[in-house]
């Protein structure tokens, strides 16, 4: 699946978009963040408070025991300062 | 039935007359038109600040500001709605976001126009980061948008 970084998340771990394959285990958006974690010190930095973090799959907001089988993108970004 | 609404993500900025003229010419039945514009300020938290820069997820900002007019459009008896937000570097003094809404009578536009800003505010995936003296860093969100947005729900 397509997973892509916004904002301070994007800056943190150094890219804004990637392929990932996450073993069978993965099952929710909080899982995801847990494995991405481990993937090195840039994403730990990124992720080290994930209740700040928010989720989007699909271009929906979701919450964090959202199941992500099924998902072809999911988005971690901080929370939103439009309008 | 009532029309679709206008969604646009651009840089440039927007001429809110002719966004206004759009949504009444040739019409007889708009009575109101309510006007929301949100302008880049000089200062962030007492601050002065150079500019503001605003990132945006593509693809989901347009869908999620859809979701909101169209629960704007099912909830009030609206002839006419536009959103534009700017994306990209904005200084102080310029046009950020425009909210329009048209309908017969004045309260459905202003109660529109209201909904969809706090909606705006607390969902739409955007982000700020500010230029200042000190460097650039990214605006936080405040928790008053996410209560804002919850006085909406329907009960």
């Amino acid at each position: 699946m397509k997973v892509k970084y916004f904002a301070w998340v994007r800056e943190r771990i150094g890219i804004s978009e990637e392929m990932v394959e996450p073993p069978a285990g993965v099952r929710t958006v909080d899982d995801l963040i847990g494995w991405l974690s481990t993937r090195g010190e840039t994403y730990a930095y990124a992720f080290e408070k994930p209740k700040v973090i928010r989720a989007a799959i699909d271009h929906t907001h979701v919450k964090p025991d959202a199941m992500i089988s099924g998902a072809r993108e999911i988005a971690f970004f901080p929370p939103m300062t439009g309008g | 039935m009532t029309a679709a609404a206008t969604i646009r993500i651009q840089e440039a900025d927007f001429d809110i007359a002719q966004e206004i003229a759009a949504l009444t010419k040739g019409r007889s039945d708009v009575g109101a038109v309510v006007t929301f514009s949100g302008i880049c300020r000089g200062d962030e938290n007492g601050e002065p600040i150079a500019a503001l820069t605003l990132e945006h997820y593509p693809g989901m900002a347009e869908a999620e500001i859809k979701r909101h007019t169209d629960e704007a459009m099912s909830r009030w008896p609206l002839t006419g709605l536009t959103v534009v937000h700017r994306v990209g570097r904005i200084t102080p003094g310029e046009n950020i976001v425009l909210v329009l809404a048209a309908s017969q009578h004045r309260q459905a536009a202003f109660q529109a126009a209201e909904f969809l800003m706090d909606y705006l505010k607390a969902n739409a995936p955007f982000w700020k980061r500010e230029e200042s003296q000190k460097g650039t860093s990214w605006i936080e969100a405040r928790g008053h948008d996410d209560a804002a947005a919850a006085r909406w729900t329907k009960s």
